[in-house]
């Protein structure tokens, strides 16, 4: 792909290309459509700071530790929902990750050839199921399913502050599970690409000494495609941190700290997917657009983050490694 | 005399070996199983309890008022056909020929910017999109509109039309370009009647798989296309769609909503898997990289 780049490049440079005063208009067109994508973030990273001016002014940076969200008395503070989004992450995030590797190596390495594609098939399908619909499934089928186990767990586990409090089946642990179905086949999908991108050198020389399929696996493979699964895992992160419908639908909407992962909790996208239509002051919707501001700085973090280590596994994979 | 021991030593070895190679196959397969589990169940649910409320009215009736039974979703239905052919207007030009841009000049800073910018704001939450959509364009007209939902599910489509377009095109062989341009074509005449064409089964496959990312979206509808309980096409009014629809009836406290919420999601999962099947028929596993 480079070589037919850089042959394109050196057309260009002999004049080749663009001697033409229309295409000179076409190329700047072309310009113009690219540049939108530049323009659309800085965009909205401006409009949210701009648009929560007045929350940042009033509460400055307490606004980020305080625990209290009280929109009847303008007390505003973003810990709560902070703290919700970021541990429901992190639980979904330690069941996904596991089944998601594993499914990954076992589409990439060990599955016969005609069941890879059917296989594939229904975990990008998985992921293209809509947020509505799982949050759907959530209310009527996970919700009532997971009240009996959260009993128990109440009798049996009920003296580690984890599992303490009534359980109402809504909760932190509804949105971890829901988020972790949800982030599974994140994971899979793009940690298969990585791992189906380790040359295939590595694999054979392996073999060539005698290794069996998991030592091959877990020393030259994984070696090689570290940084690639550990991008695959935090874009599966930013997946979870800003995943709305599903979320909002099972996690109770309390804006608490509490550690029992059974009791309601908030996290921040669910906050303003409740809130956002129904503030009428504008220091509310001022401080609603500051917890979007502080959604957005995170996102932007963890993707550029993933991207940068998935971009390391190889340049050209770049263009294969994506959503 | 001395390699006796060493040699079952060596048995014991190979035999752990051997385990920890079957081990590793059994997780895998686990995994693979717990991975596809929740789709099967969640599939079954969507069918077992939306397939009895897909009726003949649900297509052509509209909602009737809260607690009564009865009605369907006609407006929801087109509602989500006019913001899917909005978002289409707005998000396929940009997203094709700024892949175009991409593909055929951007081997430079800039070109790796917007490639970023792209990932980015394909890992943006949909919610923050449509707020930034309610500041920018429902704010000033002064009302929740469908062209404000059109624009935000626009943009949420540009990073994977852009991206697949950019790596199709550059699939197209060099030396198909430079026999347009021998035969005096233009630079953009080479694209538009060479190159684009060339690489047109992908860039459908891309814009099918963008369509379907969008078309079961719900938390930036919430802002700024607000939903309608009427029969309403009129771009500056607020519009009903289908995961609105969804959202508002699974939260009520009534039965048939509820059914009417499992019907919508049955309809929107069938649509979504079509345009993958449809994604996937059109390149045919030509391309492994392009899901």
């Amino acid at each position: 792909m480079s070589s037919v780049t850089s042959r394109a490049h050196s057309l260009r440079q002999r004049g080749v290309f663009g001697a033409n005063a229309s295409d000179r208009v076409f190329r700047w067109g072309l310009f113009v459509f690219a540049a939108s994508v530049l323009a659309i973030i800085v965009v909205l990273g401006y409009e949210l700071a701009h648009a929560s001016l007045p929350s940042m002014r009033h509460f400055g940076w307490r606004f980020l530790i305080t625990s209290r969200w009280d929109p009847v008395h303008y007390v505003f503070g973003a810990l709560p929902f902070v703290y919700g989004t970021l541990v429901s992450s992190f639980l979904a995030l330690l069941i996904a990750v596991p089944i998601g590797l594993g499914a990954a190596v076992f589409l990439a390495e060990l599955s016969p050839r005609w069941l890879r594609g059917p296989v594939s098939f229904l975990v990008e399908l998985l992921a293209a199921v809509p947020s509505i619909v799982y949050g759907l499934w959530g209310i009527f089928v996970l919700l009532p399913a997971l009240r009996p186990v959260q009993v128990w767990l109440g009798q049996h586990l009920g003296f580690l502050p984890l599992f303490q409090g009534p359980a109402y089946g809504i909760g932190m642990m509804a949105a971890g599970l829901i988020l972790a179905i949800m982030v599974i086949p994140f994971i899979t999908a793009v940690s298969r690409e990585v791992l189906q991108a380790v040359p295939a050198s590595q694999r054979e020389a392996a073999y060539a000494l005698g290794a069996t399929r998991w030592e091959a696996l877990r020393g030259p493979v994984f070696r090689y495609a570290r940084a690639g699964i550990l991008g695959a895992i935090i874009l599966g992160l930013g997946r979870a941190v800003g995943e709305t419908m599903a979320v909002t639908m099972v996690i109770g909407n309390r804006p608490d700290i509490s550690l029992s992962l059974l009791s309601p909790s908030y996290t921040l996208a669910s906050a303003l997917a409740n809130e956002f239509l129904e503030a009428t002051v504008q220091i509310h919707t001022s401080a609603l657009l500051e917890l979007a501001l502080i959604l957005f700085a995170i996102t932007v973090v963890i993707n550029a983050i993933a991207r940068a280590m998935l971009w390391s596994v190889s340049r050209g994979m770049a263009q294969g490694v994506r959503e | 005399m001395t390699s006796a021991p060493r040699r079952t030593r060596s048995r014991v070895w190979e035999a752990k070996r051997k385990a920890a190679n079957g081990t590793m196959w059994i997780v895998a397969c686990t995994a693979t199983v717990a991975a596809v589990i929740p789709l099967v169940v969640i599939l079954y649910y969507v069918a077992a309890h939306g397939l009895p409320a897909l009726n003949i009215a649900f297509f052509t009736q509209l909602p009737k008022p809260p607690g009564e039974t009865g009605g369907g979703m006609a407006n929801a239905i087109v509602g989500t056909l006019v913001l899917v052919g909005l978002a289409s207007a707005i998000g396929l030009p940009i997203g094709i020929l700024g892949g175009v841009y991409l593909a055929e000049f951007g081997n430079n800073r800039f070109g790796w910017g917007v490639r970023f910018a792209a990932d980015v704001l394909a890992g943006v939450p949909s919610i923050v999109i449509g707020i930034l959509v309610w500041v920018i364009v429902v704010v000033p007209m002064h009302s929740f509109s469908a062209l404000a939902g059109g624009v935000a599910l626009g943009i949420m489509m540009i990073p994977t039309v852009m991206r697949t377009t950019e790596e199709l095109v550059r699939l197209v062989p060099l030396s198909q370009r430079e026999a347009a341009l021998s035969l005096g074509a233009t630079q953009w005449r080479t694209v538009f009647k060479v190159v684009l064409l060339a690489a047109k089964g992908g860039i459908i496959t891309g814009v099918l798989l963008a369509v379907a990312r969008i078309a079961g979206e719900t938390a930036p509808l919430l802002l700024t296309t607000l939903g309608n309980s009427f029969w309403s096409t009129r771009l500056d009014r607020p519009i009903a769609s289908l995961p609105l629809q969804i959202f508002q009836y699974a939260i009520s406290p009534w039965d048939d909503w509820h059914a009417k919420a499992w019907a919508a999601s049955l309809l929107l999962v069938l649509l979504i898997t079509v345009l993958s099947i449809a994604a996937r028929y059109v390149t045919r596993g030509r391309l492994r990289a392009v899901r």
